[in-house]
Protein backbone atom coordinates (compact mmCIF):
# COMPACT_ATOMS: atom_id res chain seq x y z
CA UNK A 1 0.00 0.00 0.00
CA UNK A 2 1.39 3.14 -0.92
CA UNK A 3 -1.47 5.37 0.28
CA UNK A 4 -0.53 7.96 2.63
CA UNK A 5 -1.60 7.70 5.98
CA UNK A 6 -4.30 10.24 6.74
CA UNK A 7 -5.31 10.75 2.91
CA UNK A 8 -8.81 10.17 2.73
CA UNK A 9 -9.66 8.01 -1.18
CA UNK A 10 -11.82 10.15 -3.17
CA UNK A 11 -15.40 8.92 -4.01
CA UNK A 12 -15.97 7.11 -6.87
CA UNK A 13 -19.42 6.60 -7.64
CA UNK A 14 -20.15 2.70 -7.84
CA UNK A 15 -22.46 1.02 -10.66
CA UNK A 16 -24.98 1.26 -8.78
CA UNK A 17 -24.76 4.89 -8.49
CA UNK A 18 -24.34 6.07 -12.02
CA UNK A 19 -28.06 6.04 -13.55
CA UNK A 20 -26.79 5.96 -17.20
CA UNK A 21 -27.93 3.22 -18.99
CA UNK A 22 -24.77 0.45 -19.71
CA UNK A 23 -25.08 -0.01 -23.32
CA UNK A 24 -23.66 -3.30 -22.92
CA UNK A 25 -26.15 -4.15 -21.14
CA UNK A 26 -24.84 -7.89 -20.57
CA UNK A 27 -27.15 -9.03 -18.08
CA UNK A 28 -30.31 -7.76 -20.76
CA UNK A 29 -28.32 -10.06 -23.41
CA UNK A 30 -28.40 -12.77 -21.25
CA UNK A 31 -32.07 -12.10 -20.45
CA UNK A 32 -32.89 -12.11 -24.13
CA UNK A 33 -31.16 -15.45 -24.01
CA UNK A 34 -33.29 -17.14 -21.56
CA UNK A 35 -36.29 -15.77 -23.46
CA UNK A 36 -35.84 -17.12 -26.52
CA UNK A 37 -35.07 -20.65 -24.79
CA UNK A 38 -38.26 -20.49 -22.33
CA UNK A 39 -40.22 -19.51 -25.52
CA UNK A 40 -38.69 -22.70 -27.05
CA UNK A 41 -39.55 -24.55 -24.28
CA UNK A 42 -43.35 -23.50 -24.20
CA UNK A 43 -44.07 -26.45 -27.46
CA UNK A 44 -42.57 -29.01 -24.76
CA UNK A 45 -45.11 -31.21 -22.84
CA UNK A 46 -42.63 -32.60 -20.23
CA UNK A 47 -38.75 -31.84 -19.98
CA UNK A 48 -37.27 -35.09 -18.81
CA UNK A 49 -33.67 -35.08 -17.97
CA UNK A 50 -31.36 -38.29 -17.47
CA UNK A 51 -28.58 -37.66 -15.19
CA UNK A 52 -26.69 -39.41 -12.84
CA UNK A 53 -23.31 -37.36 -11.85
CA UNK A 54 -21.48 -41.17 -12.87
CA UNK A 55 -20.26 -41.74 -15.94
CA UNK A 56 -20.37 -45.34 -17.40
CA UNK A 57 -24.09 -46.19 -15.77
CA UNK A 58 -26.08 -46.53 -18.82
CA UNK A 59 -27.31 -43.18 -19.00
CA UNK A 60 -27.54 -42.45 -23.20
CA UNK A 61 -28.52 -46.07 -23.30
CA UNK A 62 -31.72 -45.33 -21.06
CA UNK A 63 -32.60 -42.23 -22.57
CA UNK A 64 -32.40 -43.95 -26.15
CA UNK A 65 -34.16 -46.45 -25.15
CA UNK A 66 -36.99 -44.73 -23.30
CA UNK A 67 -37.54 -42.07 -25.92
CA UNK A 68 -38.25 -45.01 -28.53
CA UNK A 69 -40.26 -46.25 -25.83
CA UNK A 70 -42.39 -43.49 -26.10
CA UNK A 71 -42.66 -42.54 -29.23
CA UNK A 72 -43.99 -46.32 -30.23
CA UNK A 73 -46.72 -45.36 -28.07
CA UNK A 74 -47.55 -42.41 -30.22
CA UNK A 75 -45.78 -39.45 -28.07
CA UNK A 76 -43.79 -36.95 -30.19
CA UNK A 77 -40.31 -37.06 -28.52
CA UNK A 78 -37.36 -34.85 -29.12
CA UNK A 79 -33.87 -35.72 -27.65
CA UNK A 80 -30.71 -33.66 -27.08
CA UNK A 81 -27.33 -35.09 -26.33
CA UNK A 82 -26.01 -32.63 -23.51
CA UNK A 83 -22.90 -34.59 -23.75
CA UNK A 84 -20.62 -32.50 -25.90
CA UNK A 85 -17.80 -33.80 -25.67
CA UNK A 86 -18.72 -38.00 -25.53
CA UNK A 87 -21.53 -38.15 -27.85
CA UNK A 88 -22.97 -41.12 -28.52
CA UNK A 89 -27.16 -40.48 -28.41
CA UNK A 90 -26.88 -40.25 -31.78
CA UNK A 91 -25.70 -43.30 -32.88
CA UNK A 92 -27.37 -45.07 -30.69
CA UNK A 93 -30.88 -43.50 -32.02
CA UNK A 94 -29.74 -44.15 -35.23
CA UNK A 95 -29.75 -40.56 -36.66
CA UNK A 96 -29.16 -40.34 -40.11
CA UNK A 97 -26.03 -37.89 -40.97
CA UNK A 98 -27.86 -35.70 -43.34
CA UNK A 99 -27.66 -31.98 -43.63
CA UNK A 100 -29.61 -30.22 -41.03
CA UNK A 101 -32.08 -27.73 -42.15
CA UNK A 102 -30.95 -24.13 -41.35
CA UNK A 103 -33.33 -21.85 -40.97
CA UNK A 104 -33.84 -18.34 -39.89
CA UNK A 105 -35.82 -19.36 -37.19
CA UNK A 106 -33.62 -22.54 -36.15
CA UNK A 107 -31.79 -25.83 -37.15
CA UNK A 108 -34.12 -28.60 -38.04
CA UNK A 109 -33.76 -31.11 -36.08
CA UNK A 110 -32.10 -35.04 -36.94
CA UNK A 111 -34.88 -37.59 -37.38
CA UNK A 112 -34.15 -40.92 -35.98
CA UNK A 113 -35.99 -44.56 -37.89
CA UNK A 114 -38.18 -44.34 -34.70
CA UNK A 115 -39.51 -40.77 -35.19
CA UNK A 116 -37.18 -39.08 -31.93
CA UNK A 117 -35.94 -35.79 -33.04
CA UNK A 118 -32.43 -35.11 -31.70
CA UNK A 119 -29.40 -32.77 -32.24
CA UNK A 120 -25.57 -34.26 -31.19
CA UNK A 121 -22.67 -32.75 -31.48
CA UNK A 122 -21.84 -35.65 -33.45
CA UNK A 123 -23.97 -34.49 -36.32
CA UNK A 124 -21.93 -31.49 -36.14
CA UNK A 125 -17.85 -33.03 -36.51
CA UNK A 126 -16.12 -34.65 -38.82
CA UNK A 127 -16.06 -38.73 -37.75
CA UNK A 128 -13.97 -39.21 -35.08
CA UNK A 129 -12.87 -35.76 -34.05
CA UNK A 130 -12.45 -34.62 -31.02
CA UNK A 131 -14.82 -32.47 -29.52
CA UNK A 132 -12.55 -28.79 -29.28
CA UNK A 133 -13.01 -25.02 -29.53
CA UNK A 134 -11.48 -22.64 -31.19
CA UNK A 135 -9.70 -19.89 -28.74
CA UNK A 136 -6.78 -19.29 -27.18
CA UNK A 137 -5.31 -22.77 -25.78
CA UNK A 138 -3.23 -21.71 -23.16
CA UNK A 139 -6.37 -20.05 -21.82
CA UNK A 140 -8.59 -22.78 -22.86
CA UNK A 141 -9.36 -23.66 -18.91
CA UNK A 142 -11.04 -20.23 -18.54
CA UNK A 143 -13.36 -19.73 -21.13
CA UNK A 144 -14.37 -23.31 -22.03
CA UNK A 145 -17.07 -24.02 -19.80
CA UNK A 146 -18.80 -20.97 -20.99
CA UNK A 147 -18.49 -21.88 -24.36
CA UNK A 148 -19.80 -25.34 -23.64
CA UNK A 149 -22.92 -23.87 -22.04
CA UNK A 150 -23.58 -21.49 -24.66
CA UNK A 151 -23.53 -24.62 -27.16
CA UNK A 152 -26.41 -26.23 -24.47
CA UNK A 153 -28.35 -23.53 -24.49
CA UNK A 154 -28.64 -23.29 -28.83
CA UNK A 155 -29.29 -27.47 -28.49
CA UNK A 156 -32.17 -26.70 -26.51
CA UNK A 157 -33.07 -23.09 -27.62
CA UNK A 158 -31.79 -23.15 -31.44
CA UNK A 159 -33.81 -26.34 -32.56
CA UNK A 160 -36.89 -26.13 -34.15
CA UNK A 161 -38.59 -28.75 -32.22
CA UNK A 162 -41.93 -27.91 -32.69
CA UNK A 163 -44.52 -29.54 -30.69
CA UNK A 164 -43.24 -32.03 -28.50
CA UNK A 165 -44.70 -34.49 -25.86
CA UNK A 166 -41.53 -35.01 -24.11
CA UNK A 167 -37.67 -33.58 -24.95
CA UNK A 168 -35.43 -35.88 -23.31
CA UNK A 169 -32.18 -34.54 -22.01
CA UNK A 170 -29.00 -37.01 -21.66
CA UNK A 171 -26.81 -34.85 -19.22
CA UNK A 172 -23.26 -36.23 -19.48
CA UNK A 173 -21.19 -36.90 -15.77
CA UNK A 174 -20.37 -34.55 -13.10
CA UNK A 175 -22.97 -33.21 -10.87
CA UNK A 176 -21.08 -29.68 -12.36
CA UNK A 177 -23.13 -31.04 -15.56
CA UNK A 178 -25.82 -31.38 -13.90
CA UNK A 179 -25.26 -28.10 -12.49
CA UNK A 180 -25.23 -26.34 -15.66
CA UNK A 181 -27.91 -27.83 -16.89
CA UNK A 182 -30.23 -26.66 -14.16
CA UNK A 183 -28.72 -23.18 -14.86
CA UNK A 184 -30.57 -23.21 -18.17
CA UNK A 185 -34.01 -25.27 -17.40
CA UNK A 186 -34.24 -24.51 -13.61
CA UNK A 187 -37.40 -26.60 -13.32
CA UNK A 188 -37.52 -29.34 -15.39
CA UNK A 189 -40.75 -31.78 -15.26
CA UNK A 190 -38.83 -34.44 -14.09
CA UNK A 191 -35.21 -36.00 -13.68
CA UNK A 192 -34.31 -39.57 -13.83
CA UNK A 193 -31.12 -40.19 -11.75
CA UNK A 194 -29.38 -43.39 -13.22
CA UNK A 195 -27.36 -45.47 -11.07
CA UNK A 196 -26.26 -49.73 -11.43
CA UNK A 197 -26.14 -51.55 -8.30
CA UNK A 198 -22.47 -50.87 -6.87
CA UNK A 199 -21.14 -49.88 -4.07
CA UNK A 200 -19.27 -47.08 -5.55
CA UNK A 201 -21.29 -45.87 -8.31
CA UNK A 202 -24.09 -44.95 -5.55
CA UNK A 203 -22.05 -43.39 -3.85
CA UNK A 204 -21.41 -40.56 -6.11
CA UNK A 205 -24.63 -40.84 -7.44
CA UNK A 206 -26.03 -40.00 -4.20
CA UNK A 207 -23.86 -36.56 -4.30
CA UNK A 208 -26.17 -36.08 -7.05
CA UNK A 209 -29.61 -36.77 -5.18
CA UNK A 210 -28.34 -34.40 -2.88
CA UNK A 211 -27.19 -32.02 -5.20
CA UNK A 212 -31.12 -31.97 -6.99
CA UNK A 213 -32.40 -31.64 -3.60
CA UNK A 214 -30.45 -28.88 -2.68
CA UNK A 215 -31.39 -27.22 -6.27
CA UNK A 216 -35.60 -28.21 -5.35
CA UNK A 217 -35.65 -30.44 -7.93
CA UNK A 218 -39.44 -32.01 -6.79
CA UNK A 219 -39.57 -35.21 -9.53
CA UNK A 220 -37.10 -37.61 -9.12
CA UNK A 221 -37.08 -40.92 -10.39
CA UNK A 222 -34.19 -43.46 -9.45
CA UNK A 223 -33.66 -45.69 -12.71
CA UNK A 224 -31.54 -49.03 -11.38
CA UNK A 225 -29.69 -49.87 -14.32
CA UNK A 226 -27.73 -53.09 -14.96
CA UNK A 227 -29.40 -55.08 -12.35
CA UNK A 228 -28.47 -58.60 -12.54
CA UNK A 229 -27.71 -60.84 -15.62
CA UNK A 230 -29.98 -61.30 -18.26
CA UNK A 231 -29.11 -64.24 -20.21
CA UNK A 232 -29.94 -64.05 -23.90
CA UNK A 233 -30.80 -67.63 -23.53
CA UNK A 234 -34.15 -66.94 -21.10
CA UNK A 235 -31.85 -68.13 -18.36
CA UNK A 236 -32.69 -67.45 -14.74
CA UNK A 237 -31.31 -64.34 -14.18
CA UNK A 238 -27.53 -63.59 -11.63
CA UNK A 239 -26.04 -60.69 -9.98
CA UNK A 240 -23.32 -58.72 -12.55
CA UNK A 241 -21.87 -56.71 -9.59
CA UNK A 242 -22.34 -57.56 -5.89
CA UNK A 243 -25.60 -59.59 -4.65
CA UNK A 244 -25.89 -57.38 -1.34
CA UNK A 245 -25.99 -54.41 -3.78
CA UNK A 246 -28.54 -55.85 -6.35
CA UNK A 247 -30.73 -57.00 -3.54
CA UNK A 248 -30.96 -53.36 -1.78
CA UNK A 249 -34.70 -52.66 -2.59
CA UNK A 250 -33.52 -48.85 -2.65
CA UNK A 251 -30.47 -46.50 -2.48
CA UNK A 252 -28.55 -43.96 -0.63
CA UNK A 253 -30.67 -41.31 -2.98
CA UNK A 254 -33.82 -41.15 -0.50
CA UNK A 255 -35.34 -40.96 -4.30
CA UNK A 256 -38.24 -43.24 -5.04
CA UNK A 257 -36.48 -46.49 -7.47
CA UNK A 258 -39.02 -46.18 -10.98
CA UNK A 259 -37.62 -49.16 -12.42
CA UNK A 260 -34.74 -52.04 -12.49
CA UNK A 261 -33.48 -52.90 -15.87
CA UNK A 262 -31.52 -55.57 -16.15
CA UNK A 263 -28.45 -55.82 -17.95
CA UNK A 264 -28.94 -58.12 -21.40
CA UNK A 265 -26.21 -58.18 -24.08
CA UNK A 266 -28.81 -57.84 -27.21
CA UNK A 267 -30.15 -54.42 -25.34
CA UNK A 268 -26.14 -53.60 -25.23
CA UNK A 269 -25.88 -54.49 -29.04
CA UNK A 270 -29.16 -53.40 -30.73
CA UNK A 271 -28.62 -49.82 -29.09
CA UNK A 272 -25.07 -49.80 -30.17
CA UNK A 273 -26.33 -50.64 -33.45
CA UNK A 274 -28.53 -47.54 -33.93
CA UNK A 275 -31.97 -50.08 -32.83
CA UNK A 276 -32.63 -49.20 -29.53
CA UNK A 277 -35.55 -51.57 -28.69
CA UNK A 278 -37.06 -50.30 -25.61
CA UNK A 279 -40.50 -51.80 -24.21
CA UNK A 280 -40.51 -53.96 -27.55
CA UNK A 281 -37.77 -55.90 -26.36
CA UNK A 282 -38.59 -59.55 -24.76
CA UNK A 283 -38.73 -59.90 -21.74
CA UNK A 284 -37.69 -58.39 -17.90
CA UNK A 285 -35.93 -55.66 -19.84
CA UNK A 286 -38.44 -54.67 -22.32
CA UNK A 287 -40.98 -54.75 -18.89
CA UNK A 288 -38.55 -52.74 -17.27
CA UNK A 289 -38.82 -50.32 -20.02
CA UNK A 290 -42.07 -49.93 -20.68
CA UNK A 291 -42.74 -49.49 -16.91
CA UNK A 292 -40.12 -46.58 -16.91
CA UNK A 293 -42.33 -45.03 -20.30
CA UNK A 294 -45.50 -45.10 -18.25
CA UNK A 295 -43.95 -43.79 -14.70
CA UNK A 296 -42.79 -40.70 -17.21
CA UNK A 297 -46.34 -40.71 -18.91
CA UNK A 298 -48.04 -40.19 -15.54
CA UNK A 299 -45.24 -37.88 -14.10
CA UNK A 300 -45.43 -34.01 -14.25
CA UNK A 301 -45.92 -32.83 -17.77
CA UNK A 302 -46.98 -36.57 -18.91
CA UNK A 303 -49.47 -37.30 -21.23
CA UNK A 304 -51.27 -39.31 -18.71
CA UNK A 305 -50.75 -37.12 -15.86
CA UNK A 306 -54.38 -36.48 -14.75
CA UNK A 307 -54.75 -40.24 -14.59
CA UNK A 308 -52.02 -40.10 -12.08
CA UNK B 1 -20.16 -2.62 -17.41
CA UNK B 2 -19.89 1.08 -17.31
CA UNK B 3 -16.83 3.35 -17.43
CA UNK B 4 -16.89 7.02 -15.27
CA UNK B 5 -15.10 9.77 -16.38
CA UNK B 6 -13.52 10.68 -12.77
CA UNK B 7 -13.08 14.52 -14.23
CA UNK B 8 -16.62 15.05 -15.28
CA UNK B 9 -18.06 12.45 -12.67
CA UNK B 10 -20.47 11.80 -15.81
CA UNK B 11 -20.79 8.17 -17.34
CA UNK B 12 -19.20 7.53 -20.92
CA UNK B 13 -20.96 6.78 -23.60
CA UNK B 14 -19.97 3.27 -26.01
CA UNK B 15 -18.36 4.82 -29.31
CA UNK B 16 -17.37 2.14 -31.27
CA UNK B 17 -15.58 -1.42 -31.42
CA UNK B 18 -12.66 -3.00 -33.67
CA UNK B 19 -12.20 -6.37 -33.85
CA UNK B 20 -8.61 -6.42 -35.59
CA UNK B 21 -8.87 -9.86 -36.39
CA UNK B 22 -6.15 -11.32 -34.19
CA UNK B 23 -8.64 -12.22 -31.48
CA UNK B 24 -8.46 -9.31 -29.78
CA UNK B 25 -10.43 -6.68 -29.16
CA UNK B 26 -11.20 -3.00 -28.82
CA UNK B 27 -13.92 -0.76 -27.50
CA UNK B 28 -14.64 3.05 -27.57
CA UNK B 29 -16.24 5.22 -24.59
CA UNK B 30 -16.36 8.79 -24.88
CA UNK B 31 -17.38 11.14 -22.19
CA UNK B 32 -20.31 13.73 -22.98
CA UNK B 33 -19.08 16.45 -20.99
CA UNK B 34 -15.20 17.00 -21.74
CA UNK B 35 -14.92 14.67 -24.90
CA UNK B 36 -12.63 12.24 -23.83
CA UNK B 37 -11.96 8.87 -24.79
CA UNK B 38 -10.66 5.86 -23.45
CA UNK B 39 -10.22 2.27 -25.35
CA UNK B 40 -11.15 -0.83 -23.43
CA UNK B 41 -8.37 -3.33 -25.28
CA UNK B 42 -9.02 -6.92 -24.47
CA UNK B 43 -6.69 -9.95 -24.92
CA UNK B 44 -7.47 -12.98 -26.95
CA UNK B 45 -8.92 -14.70 -23.76
CA UNK B 46 -10.67 -12.40 -22.41
CA UNK B 47 -12.29 -11.62 -25.97
CA UNK B 48 -12.93 -15.01 -26.64
CA UNK B 49 -14.61 -15.60 -22.86
CA UNK B 50 -16.87 -13.07 -23.68
CA UNK B 51 -17.99 -14.04 -26.69
CA UNK B 52 -18.81 -17.23 -25.37
CA UNK B 53 -21.57 -16.02 -23.20
CA UNK B 54 -23.20 -14.93 -26.72
CA UNK B 55 -23.31 -11.09 -25.89
CA UNK B 56 -21.35 -8.14 -27.14
CA UNK B 57 -19.70 -5.19 -25.76
CA UNK B 58 -21.59 -2.35 -26.82
CA UNK B 59 -24.92 -4.35 -27.56
CA UNK B 60 -25.45 -6.60 -30.36
CA UNK B 61 -25.17 -5.29 -33.92
CA UNK B 62 -27.06 -8.43 -35.11
CA UNK B 63 -29.61 -10.32 -33.79
CA UNK B 64 -28.88 -13.51 -31.63
CA UNK B 65 -28.21 -16.50 -34.65
CA UNK B 66 -29.47 -19.87 -34.18
CA UNK B 67 -26.52 -22.16 -33.27
CA UNK B 68 -24.18 -19.01 -33.21
CA UNK B 69 -22.10 -20.60 -30.64
CA UNK B 70 -21.86 -24.06 -32.10
CA UNK B 71 -20.87 -22.58 -35.68
CA UNK B 72 -18.64 -19.93 -34.76
CA UNK B 73 -16.76 -22.14 -32.00
CA UNK B 74 -16.53 -25.39 -33.22
CA UNK B 75 -13.64 -27.17 -34.38
CA UNK B 76 -13.12 -29.71 -37.30
CA UNK B 77 -17.32 -29.31 -38.08
CA UNK B 78 -19.06 -31.55 -40.88
CA UNK B 79 -18.74 -29.16 -44.06
CA UNK B 80 -21.99 -30.39 -44.96
CA UNK B 81 -23.67 -30.72 -41.08
CA UNK B 82 -26.12 -28.05 -42.88
CA UNK B 83 -27.86 -27.84 -45.80
CA UNK B 84 -26.88 -25.70 -48.98
CA UNK B 85 -28.36 -21.86 -48.12
CA UNK B 86 -31.64 -21.72 -50.38
CA UNK B 87 -30.31 -19.40 -53.68
CA UNK B 88 -33.80 -17.66 -53.62
CA UNK B 89 -34.10 -14.42 -51.36
CA UNK B 90 -35.31 -15.70 -47.78
CA UNK B 91 -39.41 -14.45 -47.95
CA UNK B 92 -40.61 -12.72 -45.27
CA UNK B 93 -43.65 -13.87 -43.26
CA UNK B 94 -44.31 -10.88 -40.36
CA UNK B 95 -46.45 -13.47 -38.87
CA UNK B 96 -46.59 -14.81 -35.22
CA UNK B 97 -44.41 -17.57 -34.61
CA UNK B 98 -46.05 -20.94 -33.62
CA UNK B 99 -45.88 -22.43 -30.68
CA UNK B 100 -42.52 -23.19 -29.63
CA UNK B 101 -41.14 -21.54 -32.06
CA UNK B 102 -38.32 -18.81 -30.63
CA UNK B 103 -39.17 -15.10 -31.88
CA UNK B 104 -36.09 -13.91 -32.71
CA UNK B 105 -36.15 -10.26 -33.57
CA UNK B 106 -35.89 -9.88 -37.03
CA UNK B 107 -35.17 -7.00 -39.52
CA UNK B 108 -37.57 -5.29 -40.94
CA UNK B 109 -38.88 -7.19 -44.56
CA UNK B 110 -39.03 -4.85 -47.54
CA UNK B 111 -38.69 -7.28 -50.48
CA UNK B 112 -36.71 -9.53 -52.29
CA UNK B 113 -33.09 -9.17 -52.34
CA UNK B 114 -30.53 -10.69 -54.84
CA UNK B 115 -26.73 -11.19 -54.92
CA UNK B 116 -24.23 -9.95 -57.67
CA UNK B 117 -22.16 -12.27 -58.90
CA UNK B 118 -18.97 -11.21 -56.88
CA UNK B 119 -21.02 -11.26 -54.06
CA UNK B 120 -22.22 -14.76 -54.50
CA UNK B 121 -18.74 -15.68 -55.33
CA UNK B 122 -17.50 -14.62 -52.10
CA UNK B 123 -19.54 -16.18 -50.09
CA UNK B 124 -19.33 -19.51 -51.50
CA UNK B 125 -15.34 -19.31 -50.20
CA UNK B 126 -17.10 -19.11 -46.63
CA UNK B 127 -17.11 -21.99 -44.81
CA UNK B 128 -20.34 -24.06 -45.35
CA UNK B 129 -20.87 -24.49 -41.44
CA UNK B 130 -21.79 -20.70 -41.13
CA UNK B 131 -22.54 -20.00 -44.76
CA UNK B 132 -26.46 -19.71 -43.72
CA UNK B 133 -26.07 -17.39 -40.49
CA UNK B 134 -23.52 -15.40 -42.63
CA UNK B 135 -25.63 -14.82 -45.73
CA UNK B 136 -28.81 -13.96 -43.17
CA UNK B 137 -26.62 -11.73 -41.65
CA UNK B 138 -25.82 -9.55 -45.02
CA UNK B 139 -29.66 -10.11 -46.45
CA UNK B 140 -31.26 -8.78 -43.15
CA UNK B 141 -28.71 -5.75 -42.92
CA UNK B 142 -29.64 -5.61 -46.89
CA UNK B 143 -33.42 -5.08 -46.00
CA UNK B 144 -32.61 -2.97 -42.97
CA UNK B 145 -30.85 -0.54 -45.81
CA UNK B 146 -33.14 -0.43 -48.37
CA UNK B 147 -30.38 -2.25 -50.26
CA UNK B 148 -31.91 -4.30 -53.14
CA UNK B 149 -28.81 -6.11 -54.49
CA UNK B 150 -25.74 -7.12 -52.36
CA UNK B 151 -22.19 -6.47 -53.93
CA UNK B 152 -19.15 -6.83 -52.17
CA UNK B 153 -19.23 -3.37 -51.53
CA UNK B 154 -22.46 -4.15 -49.69
CA UNK B 155 -20.43 -6.88 -47.68
CA UNK B 156 -17.43 -4.72 -46.98
CA UNK B 157 -20.13 -1.80 -45.74
CA UNK B 158 -21.88 -4.49 -43.56
CA UNK B 159 -18.80 -5.89 -42.11
CA UNK B 160 -17.80 -2.57 -40.79
CA UNK B 161 -20.96 -1.27 -39.79
CA UNK B 162 -21.94 -4.47 -37.97
CA UNK B 163 -18.76 -5.29 -36.49
CA UNK B 164 -18.42 -8.70 -37.82
CA UNK B 165 -14.84 -10.33 -37.58
CA UNK B 166 -14.29 -12.66 -40.53
CA UNK B 167 -17.32 -13.20 -42.41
Amino acid sequence: MSRDAGVTPRAIRSYADVAAPDRSDLAGQIGEQQRLLAQRLTGVGAVVAVVSGKGGVGKSAVTANLAVSLAARGAVVGAVDADLNGPCLGRMLGLPRTPLEDRADGVGPAIAPSGVRAISTELLQEEAAPVRWKGPASDRFVWQGVAEASVLREFLADVVWGELDYLLVDVPPGTDKIGRFLDLVPRPHQVLLVTIPSAAAEAVVARSATFLAEAGVEVVGVVRNMVGYAPSDGGPSMPLFSSETEARPGTATGFEVWTDIPFAPRLGRLTDGGRPPGATLDGAVGEAFGALADRVERGPGGRAEDAA
Amino acid sequence: MKFLCLDCDAAMGFAERQLPGDGTMAAVFTCPGCGREVAMLTNPMETRFVASMGVEIGGRTVPLQPFEQTRTGLDRAREDAFEEPAAAPESATGSAPPAGAAARPAAPRRGGVSWSDDARARLERVPRFVRGMVKRIYTEYAQEQNIGTITVEVMDRARSDLGLEGM
